[in-house]
């Protein structure tokens, strides 16, 4: 049942990632970019990150999306039109990504022990272990981060001031 | 059918998920090389972003350890904060310049 549902939300992930890249219009690329984050968090769920999966949904799924949904409507912003003028660039760049892809799973596929499995609920970590840790080994960057969420919101407010 | 039966008690190598992580990051590399709508560049970012995140869950799997888990949290917030600060500088991009793309956007190029 695991081969079977990594398959499926692997291939959904792979398939919605493409179309990402594919879709010249930005809606279409939004609603493909939900589309991974949802398959991404039954993988989640698969290797026992219970709590990662449901802030995937709620935060990358929900609010972060939302905000890009909402950016994409307010600038109406349309398909792109011109082909690219950037030819060589994409000429040289796409063989040496597919290189490194290749080379990374060949490299992966050959060192990681054959023994080596995800078995479903072999690992939990649920809110009760990822708070725990959260709060005690990691509660100094923990609270560097809401200064950095801070920082992040008084930025956007003096960016989307009207002088600049 | 034993075959079958075979299939659905099998268990997922974990280099199948890294595998899956390169995949997906690699198909977020070539977005952002590809595409000129600055909207989709920041999008693949975030596929970017996630893929990672995948590794390093993963990764939490097999060490049976907690701290992937809280990687994938923070990487999570930054991208949040990344997230609001970019679209709000996109947002200023589009006031002033009336394009979304990245190639006519060039005044810091030498």
């Amino acid at each position: 049942m695991d081969v079977l549902l990594f398959l499926i939300f692997a291939a959904i992930a792979v398939g919605c990632a493409l179309n990402l890249v594919l879709q010249t219009h930005p809606i279409s690329s939004a609603l493909s970019l939900i589309g991974v984050m949802g398959s991404l968090a039954v993988l989640y769920l698969l290797l026992g990150g219970e709590f990662l999966a449901a802030v995937q949904l709620i935060v990358y799924a929900g609010a972060i999306m939302v905000l890009f949904v909402f950016v994409i409507m307010l600038l109406n912003a349309g398909g792109e039109k011109k082909p690219s003028k950037k030819v060589l660039r994409t000429a040289v760049a796409l063989p040496l990504l597919f290189t490194l892809a290749g080379v990374a799973a060949y490299v992966l596929a050959s060192q990681a022990p054959r023994t080596e499995t995800v078995k479903f609920g072999a690992y939990v970590a649920g809110p009760y272990e990822v708070g725990k840790a959260l709060f005690t080994t990691w509660l100094l960057p923990f609270e560097v981060t809401s200064i950095l969420i801070l920082i992040a919101i008084l930025g956007a407010v003096v960016l989307a001031r009207k002088e600049i | 059918m034993p075959d079958l039966a075979q299939l659905l008690a099998a268990e997922v190598p974990l280099s199948w998920y890294l595998i899956l992580s390169v995949i997906l990051f690699v198909i977020g590399a070539a977005g952002f090389l590809i595409r000129r709508n600055i909207i989709t560049v920041f999008m693949c970012i975030e596929l970017m972003l996630n893929a990672v995140n995948l590794s390093f869950i993963a990764f939490s799997h097999k060490l049976k350890m907690v701290d992937g888990h809280i990687y994938s949290f923070f990487v999570m917030v930054v991208a949040a904060a990344e997230a609001a600060v970019g679209l709000a500088i996109i947002l200023t991009v589009f006031k002033n310049r009336e394009t979304l793309e990245i190639d006519e956007v060039s005044s810091l190029k030498l």
